[in-house]
């Protein structure tokens, strides 16, 4: 691993961004000993569209929840707009990866909508009409109207994606957390959804914040991109991060960064040391 | 202890360990241990209806066991499996109800299929039992490769065409005729947790299949034998034991999972600590069930 | 009055039997707390935590016995402590949790094997054994419904305060725990209340029963309902009915079947059967409301579980 220091592009931890609602500020995480996220500083603005991008083992998931305030830094910080977050308001909106649905659930979609308003109240739920009114204008916000009564076990994957994204967003927050959203799309559904959020982050002026392992469906709306190799990053626009040299110096080794057709390509010069786990393994070990 | 009655006991025992060995290897990877666990117990029933029609009581517990095998499978086609089973193993009992009240006499012969009875194996109940031993062996050897692809990548299966449902009702089968053969030897209880701890244990100790069902039998064969040992000198159940040596098995092979995980960087337990760490290999990207 | 037009139906006494009332206001209240607590255990996969629990307690049945106290808070004491393992071993894939349960149910039951065996060396009384796993319904210890109505009680009122958390927990654990919700106090929770309904309804009625109740109408139920608090009314009265039913069949067949009629555990299981397969038809026959939706192709795979 190259020990050169971090491709500087742009400044983005103070002046760079103007009306932050995201600061992460030279955050380092380590789990287990072992270094997992190392002096990563990015911002994202209020109606920003920021993309986290960034292979399998790469640290974007322990970022999200860094941010989420699950995981303890054991360097640097985040600040979440002015720093005020509780669980009445609670400031960010989560929208998990994929989460196991059997079809026997007995919500509907606008059930799961509305416990992201209130679920995390102890108590059985009180028809309210202002929760019935909330919940329906995020329905449909997201454009989830026509499905709104069918239990979400049922749900098409862009469909339950809308939900999630609407039970994220009712609690208005200031930034929008999904984490590889787009992992198990088809490619229709994923632009469908990705155009949902770009829609949300400048007609709401809500910050997004997405992880992908793949950037190609978020060129046309990201603004600000986060690469992330081996717990390290780079931040800034596309055309400063996405470069061969800048991406070569991060990723410590050769790689090269091709333009077909609109679309972007990060090619290894060698064998990339992703995670690959043997399935046959992984299933072995002990529970 | 060694003497000429305990020794059928003795080879009884072995047999029953080294089948649920190799067969409890694929119930601990499948996640089925309600299956192993409803189909003996409600096998019983079937013993119970055997006495009261006066049929041979092993025929009963292979008619039921398996009869509760395709049950499982076939409500589990639309239902979640674990309701499957659950609904399963209630209809079992509640027909072993049925017939235990059908009959006036209380036969305590039924009652032992739960807690089993080793030293009362009689030399000739043992041709049967190795014959079905010998058989279940035979066919996860036979069933091998699919069943290991089925369990773990069901996706890859299918796209060779090994069908989810099949490999279900054939693991089943099998378990049935565990079943089948080792509750009149050892009763419901030890299969049982034959099945489940020993494998479990050796999981923990290797990722390579062969040599985890090599352990999983070394594992079941050294439980049953310390246990029969023990039960002989205490007078205590042999159940007991078993069950006892097995959550010991079990804990002690997580404490060494937990304690190999630590000394490589990574967080004892991928499910024990909250969301603070970090998920095993980064996102889990592979499908199956 | 009501018996005279249904005479065909309820043999004579049926209502006025002493055992016949107990058995039917045992039967509804099992059934409401099971059911309620039911829809949350199939929702959560936890149906072999929920069947583990009825013999685990009964290991606890027998010590007590052994011991000399009521069978009950044996039970109980068993349940809970389980519960509490199961909960602090915090397996939360299902395979794992499953493996889980079925060594302490293992532990459990090798225990009861010890216990029963003490039993039978100091008091050999062989039917008692039989009492502790079967339970029935028609023989009931007397003052004990008090304690039952307290334990069904707290079992519904833990699940009516975790509602909502334990709903988003049991949806997505992460979305929970992202909303600072107390996710593996909230799941504790839960299983302290399986372990409370679970034991006084298999004192009650019986371990068969107890799984029974607890499983089947949730089953039922989840097949018809949409929602979760139509759900779980569903369930209580699939419960409720089932039990009545089954009290009914069961005392009726002491006429027609011979000896000692149909045991009770057997007719109220049939006719959760038969519920369950009615509601698999309807369920099949009623048309999806949904519109065929033509964008959306995209549908989410399952994670397969890293060990």
């Amino acid at each position: 691993m190259v020990s050169t220091g971090l491709p500087q592009v742009g400044d983005d931890s103070r002046a760079g961004v103007a009306n932050p609602v995201l600061q992460v500020e030279d955050l380092s995480v380590s789990l287990g000993g072992r270094q997992v996220l190392d002096r990563v500083s990015f911002s994202v603005e209020a109606g920003g569209f920021c993309g986290l991008i960034g292979s399998n083992g790469a640290g974007k998931t322990t970022l999200i929840r860094a941010i989420l305030g699950l995981t303890a830094p054991s360097r640097g910080r985040i600040v979440v707009t002015d720093g005020t977050r509780s669980r009445q308001n609670p400031q960010i909106g989560y929208v998990p990866q994929k989460i196991v649905l059997e079809a026997d659930m007995p919500l509907r979609a606008r059930d799961l909508v509305g416990l992201g308003l209130d679920g995390h109240r102890f108590g059985i739920p009180w028809p309210k009409t202002k929760r019935r009114i909330a919940v329906e204008e995020m329905l449909d916000a997201v454009g989830a109207t026509r499905f709104a009564d069918v239990r979400i076990g049922t749900l098409s994957g862009g469909e339950q994606q809308r939900i999630m994204i609407a039970q994220a967003l009712i609690c208005r927050p200031k930034l929008l957390l999904l984490d590889e959203p787009l992992a198990n799309l088809d490619i229709r559904s994923a632009a469908g959804v990705v155009e949902l959020l770009a829609r949300i982050a400048a007609e709401q002026r809500i910050a997004v914040l997405l992880s992908a392992h793949d950037m190609n469906p978020l060129l046309p709306v990201m603004d600000r991109v986060v690469y992330l190799a081996d717990g390290r990053a780079v931040s800034g626009t596309t055309d400063q991060v996405v470069r061969t040299d800048i991406l070569s110096r991060l990723y410590g080794h050769h790689v090269e960064v091709i333009h077909v057709e609109g679309r972007v390509l990060v090619v290894s010069g060698s064998e990339h040391q992703a995670h690959h786990p043997n399935d046959t393994d992984t299933f072995l070990r002990g529970p | 202890m060694f003497a000429n009655f305990m020794v059928n006991a003795w080879e009884a025992a072995t047999v029953v360990a080294i089948v649920a060995g190799v067969v409890g290897f694929f119930t601990v990877l499948r996640g089925a241990a309600f299956a192993a666990h409803s189909l003996p117990n409600g096998a019983f029933a079937g013993a119970a209806g055997a006495v009261l029609i006066g049929a041979n009581t092993i025929v009963g517990l292979g008619v039921f066991s398996l009869a509760g095998a395709g049950m499982i499978a076939g409500l589990g086609r639309r239902a979640r499996s674990d309701v499957a089973t659950a609904l399963t193993i209630v209809l079992m009992l509640a027909l072993g109800d049925l017939f235990l009240s059908r009959t006036s006499e209380y036969a305590p012969e039924i009652f032992a299929l739960l807690f089993g009875e080793v030293l009362g194996v009689s030399s000739n109940k043992l041709g049967p039992t190795v014959v079905i031993a010998i058989a279940c062996i035979v066919a996860i050897v036979a069933l091998y490769r699919p069943l290991m692809l089925s369990s773990v990548t069901p996706d890859v299966a299918e796209a060779r065409g090994i069908n989810a449902r099949v490999m279900d009702l054939a693991f089943l089968v099998v378990l049935a005729a565990v079943t089948t053969m080792a509750v009149p030897v050892v009763g419901s209880l030890l299969i049982f947790s034959l099945l489940i701890g020993p494998p479990a244990a050796a999981r923990s100790f290797t990722n390579r299949p062969p040599v985890a069902m090599g352990l999983s039998v070394l594992f079941a064969l050294v439980t049953v034998w310390v246990a029969i040992a023990v039960s002989y000198e205490t007078d205590l159940p042999v159940g007991f034991f078993v069950g006892t040596i097995s959550a010991f098995a079990y804990t002690v092979g997580r404490a060494w999972t937990a304690w190999r995980r630590t000394r490589e960087g990574r967080p004892p337990s991928p499910n024990l600590a909250t969301l603070a760490n970090v998920d095993e290999r980064g996102t889990a990207n592979v499908v199956g069930r | 009055m009501l018996a005279v037009s249904w005479a065909p139906l309820f043999e004579p006494g049926f209502f006025s039997s002493e055992p016949v009332h107990v058995a039917l206001t045992v039967g509804a209240i099992s059934a409401v707390v099971s059911g309620v607590v039911g829809v949350f255990t199939v929702i959560r996969g936890q149906s072999f935590a929920g069947h583990a629990l009825s013999d685990i307690g009964t290991a606890g049945g027998s010590a007590s016995f052994l011991v000399g106290t009521s069978t009950l808070y044996g039970f109980v004491a068993f349940n809970v402590v389980a519960a509490g393992v199961m909960e602090l071993i915090g397996i939360r894939k299902p395979r794992g949790r499953d493996l889980a349960t079925g060594i302490v149910l293992g532990a459990s039951l090798g225990l009861a094997a010890l216990f029963l065996y003490e039993g039978t060396i100091s008091s050999s009384t062989t039917g008692a054994t039989v009492n502790v796993l079967f339970g029935s319904i028609f023989t009931l210890a007397p003052g004990i419904m008090n304690v039952i109505a307290v334990l069904g009680f707290v079992s519904v009122s833990l699940i009516a305060v975790l509602y909502r958390p334990l709903l988003l927990s049991s949806v997505s654990y992460e979305m929970a725990a992202a909303r600072r919700v107390p996710v593996r106090l909230v799941g504790a929770g839960y299983l302290l209340a399986l372990a409370l309904a679970v034991s006084m309804s298999a004192v009650t009625i019986g371990a068969i029963l107890s799984t029974a109740l607890l499983i089947g109408p949730a089953a039922v139920a989840l097949r018809v309902a949409t929602r979760t608090g139509v759900a779980i009314a569903v369930a209580a009265v699939v419960g409720v009915v089932a039990c009545w039913a089954g009290t009914l069949i069961a005392y009726d067949s002491t006429v027609w079947a011979g000896g000692n009629g149909w045991p009770v555990s057997f007719c109220i299981v049939v006719v959760i059967f038969v519920l369950y397969f009615t509601s698999g038809v309807v369920s099949r026959l009623r048309a999806d409301p949904r519109p065929a939706t033509t964008s959306d192709l995209g549908r989410f795979v399952e994670p397969v579980e890293a060990a």
